[in-house]
C-alpha cells in the first residue's frame, strides 16, 4: 500500500479541520470557564453570559462543531475518492 | 447495489416501526390517564409502568437473540448513524444524569453545570478523535484495537484491566439507581429491588447482546425524553408562559437572583439560619441515642403547645407546633431517619448559595481553587467521555465510517436534549421552592411538599425552627433527587406522570448498565478468553461463553451493590477519571501519532492509572481510611484538586510518558504503520481489511 500525494494532502486537511474546531471547542470550554465570573457581568436573553454559555451556550456550539466535522469529513472523502461505496 | 437497496430499506423500516411504537407508547400513557381518572390506584399505576416496559424490553432481548459473532458483538455493523444516536444517547444517560443532574444544579448552582459541560462536550474529542477511526478498525472492543495497533498481549491485557475497572465501579452505582427506582415506586425492598432491576437488565442482554442491546437502548431513549421533558415544558408553561422555556428562564434566573437577596437581608431568615445551625447541632448530638432524644423533644414541644394555648397564639402557630409534634417519631428507625435528616439543615446555617454566580467564595485564593477544581471536572468528564469503551464501542456497531461521523453528531443531538433542560428545571423548581413553599403557612404546604415530606425526609425536611407557623427558606433542607421526582407534582400534573417519570428514570438506569455488563463480559470473553486463552474457539463457543460470563458479572455486580457503597457522584467521577488516564492517550496517540509504540504504550497506560489511583487514595477519605492515612487531606493535594478530579494529572502523565519512552526505543515495525494509515482513510485502494468476523 503506497500513499499518494493526494492522500497526504486529505490528512493534512483532515488535520487542519481538527485543529480548528479544537481551538473553538477549548474557547468555549476552558476559556469560557475561566473568565465565567467576568462575563456574567454581560446580560444576554435575560441571562447573565457566563452563566447562559455554561448551561446552554457552549452545549449548541459542541452540537454544533461536530456537525461540521462530520459534513466536511464526509465531503473531503468523496473530493479526494477514499469515499466507502456501499454506503448509502 | 443490492447493499445500498438493503441499508436504505433498513432505515426505513426501523424509521416506521420506533414511530409506531412512540404513538403506541403515548397511547398507553393516555389510557392510564384515563384509568386515573376513573379511579385507578396510585401503586397500580406505578406496577404498569414498571412491569410493562420491563416486559417490552424483554420482548425486543428476546426477538433479537442471536448466535453469530458480528451480530452478538457489533450488532452485525448495520445501525444507521441516527439510531446508533439514540441508542448512545440511552447507553450514555445514567441513573446519575436523569435523576441527580437537575438536583445537583440545584443545590450548587453555577458550579454543577461542570458535570453538564463536561458530558457533553466530551463527545467533540469522540467525534475528532476516535469515533471514525474505530469504526475503520472495526473489530469488537477497545482492547481489540490497543491490542493490534501495538502488538503483544501485555497492552491488551491492560486495556482489559482497565476496561473492567472503570465499567465495573459505573455498573455498581447503576444497579444502585435501578433499586432505588424500583423500590421507591413499587414498595418493594432494596434489595428485592435491585435483583427485578437485574432481570430486567439481563433480558435485554443476555440472549442477543450488542444487538439486542442496542433496540431496546432505542426504545429506552424513547421512553426517558419522553419522560424528562414533559414536566418540564409544563413547569415552563407556569413560570414563563413558553414552552420552550430552555431559552425563556432568563427572567426567572434574575427574579432568583432578587429573593437571594430579600432572604440574606430578612432579620426571620437570619434568626431561622441560627436556629438551623443550632438544630443540626443537636441532631449530630442526638444520633447517639435517637429515641430518647425523639422523646425529650416530644415532652418540650408538648409544654411550647400548652403555652402557646395558654397565650392564646394565633391558630396557625398552634397548628405548626402541634404538627412538628406530630412528625416527631419515637419508633427506633423512624428516629434515626428524622435525626439524620435534621442534620442536613446544617447547609441553612449560611446566606443561600448565588445561583448564577461562578465560583463563590470566602476569600480570592478560595474562589481561584472553586474555579480550578470546577475546570479540572469539565477536564477529567470530556476525557472520560472519550475513554469508556461502553460508549466507544457503539462506533463499532455502523454500516461505515462516514455513518460513524453523523453518527456522533446524533448521539450529542440526543443527549443534549436532556442536558440543555436539566439547568433551566433546576432554575424552574428553585423559583417554585423560593416563591410558593417559602412563606407558607405550616398549616398549609403546597400539595406536592405535604406529601413528599412524609415520603422520606432525607428528600425533603420542613421544619418550623421558630414557631413563627411560616416556612423560611433555612427551615427546608432538600435532598436533590426530589427534583426530577416531585416537578410532576410541582408543575400540578397527575400521578400517571409521576409514574412516567419513574418509567425513564428506570430506563435510563437499565439501558447504562446493559451497555457497561456487555463491555465488561466481553472484554473478559473475547480479549481474555479468545484471543489470549483459546483463539481456536469456535464461533458458537465464543458467544455461549460470553452470554455465561454475563451472568456471572452481573451477579457480582447486584451483590456489591446490595452493600449499598456510598457516594455515587463519586464512583461516576471516579470512573471517568481512571478511564480517561488508562485510555485517552494510548488510543489518539495511536491514531495520530505513527511513532508510538508498544513500551510507550505498556508504560504510558500504567503511568497514567497509578497516579490517578494514587492521586485519588491519598485524597479521597474512604480510601484514606483504608489505608489509615492521618495528616491532612490538604497535604497531599496538588493545585487544591479534589480526588474526583485526579485525571487531570493522570492524562497529561500518560501522554508525556507514552511520547517519551516510545521515543526512547525502536519505532513500531512496518505493518503496524500500515495499520495506522490503514485507520486513517475510510477506503484506501488495495487496503488491508482488519474487520473482526
Amino acid at each position: 500500500m503506497q500513499l499518494t500525494e493526494r492522500h497526504q494532502e486529505y490528512w493534512r486537511k483532515n488535520l487542519t479541520i481538527t485543529a480548528i474546531l479544537l481551538v473553538v471547542w477549548f474557547i468555549v470550554t476552558f476559556v469560557e470557564g475561566w473568565y465565567a465570573r467576568e462575563l456574567n457581568s454581560v446580560t444576554f436573553l435575560g441571562f447573565p453570559l457566563g452563566f447562559y454559555m455554561s448551561a446552554q451556550g457552549s452545549l449548541v456550539i459542541y452540537v454544533v462543531i461536530i456537525g461540521i466535522y462530520a459534513r466536511y469529513m464526509n465531503k473531503l472523502d468523496k473530493v479526494y475518492d477514499v469515499h466507502e461505496g456501499e454506503d448509502e | 447495489m443490492s447493499a445500498v437497496v438493503s441499508h436504505r430499506d433498513f432505515n426505513a423500516q426501523l424509521k416506521k416501526y420506533y414511530s409506531f411504537y412512540t404513538g403506541g407508547f403515548i397511547l398507553f400513557v393516555l389510557a392510564l390517564a384515563v384509568g386515573e381518572q376513573m379511579g385507578m390506584s396510585r401503586a397500580w399505576i406505578g406496577y404498569w409502568f414498571l412491569f410493562s416496559t420491563i416486559a417490552l424490553y424483554a420482548a425486543i432481548g428476546i426477538m433479537s437473540r442471536t448466535v453469530d459473532a458480528a451480530e452478538y458483538y457489533v450488532a452485525g455493523r448495520r445501525v444507521p448513524a441516527f439510531f446508533n444516536g439514540m441508542a448512545t444517547g440511552a447507553d450514555w444517560m445514567s441513573a446519575a444524569s436523569f435523576i441527580g443532574m437537575a438536583g445537583t444544579l440545584y443545590l450548587a448552582g453555577f458550579d454543577g453545570l461542570s458535570f453538564v459541560m463536561g458530558w457533553t462536550g466530551g463527545y467533540v474529542l469522540v467525534a475528532l478523535f476516535l469515533a471514525p477511526y474505530l469504526r475503520k478498525f472495526g473489530q469488537f472492543t477497545i482492547p481489540d484495537f490497543l491490542g493490534a495497533r501495538y502488538g503483544g498481549n501485555i497492552v491488551r491485557s491492560i486495556g482489559i484491566f482497565a476496561a473492567i475497572l472503570c465499567s465495573f465501579t459505573y455498573v455498581v452505582a447503576q444497579i444502585y439507581g435501578v433499586g432505588i427506582i424500583t423500590s421507591k415506586f413499587t414498595g418493594l425492598e432494596f434489595g428485592i429491588g435491585v435483583f427485578v432491576g437485574l432481570a430486567g437488565i439481563l433480558v435485554c442482554s443476555f440472549l442477543g447482546g450488542m444487538r439486542a442491546v442496542t433496540w431496546t437502548q432505542v426504545a429506552q431513549y424513547i421512553i426517558l425524553i419522553i419522560a424528562y421533558l414533559t414536566p418540564v415544558v409544563w413547569l415552563g408553561v407556569k413560570h414563563t408562559g413558553i414552552p420552550i422555556p430552555q431559552i425563556a428562564y432568563g427572567p426567572t434566573l434574575q427574579k432568583i437572583g432578587e429573593l437571594e437577596k430579600k432572604f440574606t437581608a430578612d432579620p426571620k431568615e437570619q434568626e431561622a439560619r441560627g436556629l438551623a445551625k443550632a438544630a443540626a447541632a443537636e441532631a449530630t448530638a442526638a444520633l447517639k441515642d435517637p429515641v430518647k432524644a425523639a422523646t425529650e423533644r416530644r415532652a418540650a414541644l408538648e409544654q411550647r403547645l400548652a403555652k402557646a394555648k395558654a397565650d392564646n397564639a394565633p391558630d396557625h402557630v398552634q397548628k405548626s407546633i402541634q404538627q412538628a409534634l406530630n412528625n416527631t417519631p419515637t419508633d427506633p428507625a423512624k428516629a434515626q431517619e428524622y435525626w439524620s435528616a435534621r442534620r442536613n439543615l446544617g447547609a441553612n446555617a449560611n446566606p443561600p448559595r448565588p445561583h448564577a454566580t461562578p465560583y463563590p467564595g470566602a476569600t480570592e485564593q478560595a474562589r481561584d481553587t472553586a474555579r480550578l477544581n470546577f475546570l479540572g471536572i469539565v477536564f477529567c468528564m470530556m476525557f472520560g467521555t472519550a475513554a469508556l469503551p461502553h460508549i466507544l464501542m457503539r462506533y463499532y456497531t455502523t454500516p461505515s465510517v462516514r455513518q460513524a461521523r453523523t453518527s456522533v453528531f446524533w448521539s450529542l443531538f440526543f443527549i443534549f436534549m436532556l442536558y440543555f433542560t436539566a439547568p433551566c428545571l433546576a432554575v424552574l423548581a428553585k423559583y417554585d421552592v423560593y416563591s410558593y413553599l417559602v412563606g407558607s403557612q405550616f398549616a398549609q404546604l403546597p400539595a406536592w411538599a405535604a406529601a413528599w415530606r412524609q415520603v422520606d425526609p432525607a428528600l425533603l425536611t420542613i421544619t418550623d425552627l421558630n414557631f413563627d407557623g411560616i416556612v423560611q427558606l433555612a427551615e427546608i433542607a432538600i435532598g436533590g433527587d426530589i427534583i426530577v421526582l416531585a416537578t410532576p407534582e410541582i408543575a400540578g400534573l397527575p400521578y400517571v406522570v409521576s409514574g412516567l417519570v419513574a418509567a425513564g428514570g428506570l430506563a435510563a438506569a437499565l439501558s447504562t448498565a446493559d451497555g457497561l455488563l456487555l463491555t465488561i463480559a466481553n472484554a473478559l470473553s473475547h480479549d481474555l478468553y479468545y484471543k489470549m486463552l483459546d483463539p481456536k474457539a469456535s464461533t458458537a463457543r465464543r458467544v455461549t461463553v460470553s452470554k455465561v460470563l454475563l451472568l456471572v458479572v452481573a451477579i457480582v455486580a447486584a451483590w456489591v451493590t446490595s452493600y449499598k457503597p456510598g457516594n455515587i457522584l463519586f464512583l461516576v467521577g471516579a470512573a471517568f477519571s481512571l478511564a480517561a488516564s488508562a485510555f485517552f492517550p494510548a488510543l489518539v496517540l495511536g491514531i495520530f501519532w505513527k511513532r508510538a509504540n508498544k513500551w510507550g504504550a505498556i508504560v504510558g497506560m500504567v503511568a497514567g492509572l497509578a497516579i490517578c489511583m494514587y492521586y485519588m487514595s491519598v485524597t479521597y477519605p474512604f480510601f484514606r481510611d483504608l489505608l489509615g492515612i492521618t495528616a491532612p487531606i490538604a497535604s497531599y493535594q496538588w493545585f487544591g484538586i479534589n480526588a474526583i478530579s485526579a485525571g487531570v494529572f493522570g492524562v497529561p502523565v500518560g501522554l508525556l510518558t507514552i511520547f517519551i519512552v516510545s521515543l526512547l526505543t525502536p519505532e513500531p515495525e512496518r505493518q503496524v504503520q500500515e495499520l495506522v494509515e490503514h485507520v486513517r482513510y475510510p477506503n484506501l485502494a488495495g487496503d488491508i481489511d482488519t474487520r473482526a468476523t
